[in-house]
């Protein structure tokens, strides 16, 4: 057959299965130290790795190195003001730590979001969501040798980072999405940008494939390596891609649709095997169906308000503060002390691009949250690594470190 | 997650196949919750594993500074095929913050129920590695606590590297 399966082949006549330790020099462990400063780990990851020879028998990841204690820093902020911080937890997908964060909050105070709101809202989180998969895909593509791909993903990335900034003003962490909505319509122009993006999305998606695809090296580094079935993931936590890969079409935004993600026609991409080749074809075949989601929006784009009428909630339109007296004392009470939520607990589940990013916030009826806490999926997919590179190579590890894709900002909050 | 009627219910079954374990159960802003009295958490997290809840999607600490009993652990818990949520409290003391652990259950558990350890200040009992997670090591106290203040991290320079904190290191 081809000289991929050759290389297997080779590879598999290497004995991996356990032996005595301290038998003499060539059965020694050793320990080696990852990190925390390493391209290959994606941030500030430490792994000990302990190997015998070039096999992986166990690793241990450290982590903490860029914990910044934002769960704490949100309880002395008042509710909207506490967006902008969430927002830097996962900093490759922004927008859906503040849409978790805005919805657990939105529960509580039992709002209704303006259906204009939530496809806007969805319009930015698939952008996202595609932004976080082209940086996944150019740096794992990096750790793989193939470094042309970096360029290629970043170039389309930066498209989206100058969408970003133009409905926003900020490339990233952009504030975009407030507590009952968004914070401005999206201005003239952005649509026929929009637009112009997500002709262009599929072909360059294609592009990534025709240069991945049949690159041997790429392959017989992904293909059979690092498998775990379903159940073992089930076990450990994962979600989100990495859980798909194996099989299991587990996703929030069908399972629980929210922000109208019912209204919208697209199919959820599942692996087979639920080896390293399979977590790569699942994100890149989301590329697809993210930009099928942003066309379904944009062309369904409802009229209406951007952000709930609500006085209390939402700041009133700045024009209004030169003629109204009760607009001026409501945008004074909520820039100096914001709304108070009425007591109670919500956990808030949505499907971010490593599975499921879960907000739990609970308020003591004031008008700062009591307690802020982030289900990072980055931070629960990242114990999997562990039985994942068991008695694999160290250049599997790296390769699965790749595809498991942990931000580490995420982990370490 | 499970209606009204319908949380009742799995309390109920809950506090019959298992005596004393169900304290509380609360339904709102749709959330369905059951407070268990923590020394049972292991036997009622496996019973509602094999009631279809089997997928522990969260596991986090909350301080209800000044109620007590202060601390709470916090399981939520996912039935992917009915698609359905229960949230699991167990509230315990900060003068005996002590659980067994449920790595047993669930081994994704470990770094979760770390986390809670390092910032709550909970310990697992049956953890093999309870270490501090995100904090450095040798850090005292546990900051998410709500009597925890904030901003009281001396950073240490030339001048007075040989007083305050990780001095002695």
């Amino acid at each position: 057959m081809s000289a991929l399966s050759d290389y297997r082949r080779r590879e598999e006549s290497i004995t991996m299965s356990s032996e005595p330790v301290g038998m003499g020099e060539t059965h020694e462990l050793l320990t080696l130290n990852i990190g925390p400063h390493h391209p290959a780990t994606h941030g500030v990851l430490r792994l000990i790795a302990t190997l015998e020879g070039e096999v992986v028998r166990d690793i241990k990841p450290i982590i903490g190195y860029v914990h910044t204690g934002i769960e704490k820093t949100a309880e002395q902020k008042s509710y909207w003001k506490a967006i902008p911080v969430v927002e830097r937890m996962d900093y490759l997908s922004y927008y859906f730590n503040a849409m978790a964060y805005c919805g657990a909050v939105e529960t509580l105070l039992g709002i209704e979001v303006p259906p204009r709101a939530q496809y806007l809202r969805i319009i930015h989180l698939e952008l996202n969501r595609i932004m976080s998969h082209l940086v996944w895909l150019g740096t794992s593509a990096l750790d793989l040798g193939a470094m042309s791909m970096f360029w290629y993903c970043f170039r389309e990335r930066e498209t989206i980072l100058d969408l970003f900034e133009m409905s926003s003003g900020q490339r990233m962490h952009t504030r975009y999405f407030q507590v009952g909505g968004v914070i401005e319509d999206i201005p003239a122009g952005f649509a026929r940008n929009v637009q112009r993006f997500i002709d262009e999305m599929p072909s360059r998606a294609d592009q990534y494939a025709d240069l991945l695809e049949k690159n041997e090296i790429l392959l017989s580094r992904l293909r059979d390596t690092c498998v775990l079935d379903e159940q073992t993931l089930l076990g450990w936590g994962v979600t989100g891609p990495l859980l798909r890969a194996a099989g299991n079409p587990w996703d929030l935004r069908k399972a629980a649709p929210y922000s109208s993600y019912d209204h919208f026609d697209f199919r959820i991409p599942v692996g087979t095997v639920g080896d390293n080749y399979d977590r790569f074809r699942v994100r890149h075949a989301e590329l697809y169906e993210s930009t099928k989601i942003i066309q379904q929006a944009l062309n369904g784009l409802p009229e209406g308000p951007h952000i709930v009428e609500d006085r209390k909630v939402a700041l009133p339109p700045r024009h209004e503060l030169a003629t109204s007296m009760e607009s001026l004392i409501h945008h004074f009470k909520l820039v100096t002390e914001g709304f108070r939520v009425p007591e109670g607990e919500c956990y808030y589940p949505i499907e971010s691009p490593r599975g499921e990013l879960g907000c739990f916030v609970r308020a003591d009826g004031s008008a700062k949250p009591a307690r802020v806490h982030m289900r990072d999926p980055s931070f629960v997919n990242l114990q999997a690594t562990a039985p994942m590179v068991k008695d694999a190579y160290i250049a599997d590890l790296i390769a699965t470190l790749a595809m498991v894709d942990p931000v580490l900002g995420g982990v370490d909050r | 997650m499970p209606d009204q009627t319908g949380l009742e219910a799995l309390a109920q079954q809950l506090s019959e196949a298992l005596a004393g374990s169900v304290l509380a159960t609360s339904h709102a802003h749709g959330r369905a919750e059951i407070q268990i009295a923590p020394e049972q958490n292991v036997a009622v997290l496996a019973w509602l594993r094999a009631q279809g809840y089997s997928f522990l999607a969260s596991l986090h600490g909350v301080d209800y500074y000044p109620h007590e009993p202060r601390l709470g652990v916090i399981y939520e818990l996912l039935d992917m095929r009915n698609v359905d949520r229960v949230s699991v409290k167990a509230r315990v003391s900060t003068d005996e913050p002590s659980i067994a652990s449920v790595l047993e259950l669930w081994p994704g558990a470990d770094f979760p129920e770390r986390e809670v350890y390092d910032m709550f200040g909970v310990r697992f009992d049956g953890h093999p590695d309870l270490r501090r997670i995100l904090m450095p090591e040798d850090y005292e106290g546990h900051p998410q606590r709500r009597d925890f203040p904030v901003g009281g991290e001396p950073v240490l320079f030339t001048y007075n590297e040989t007083d305050g904190y990780g001095a002695d290191r």
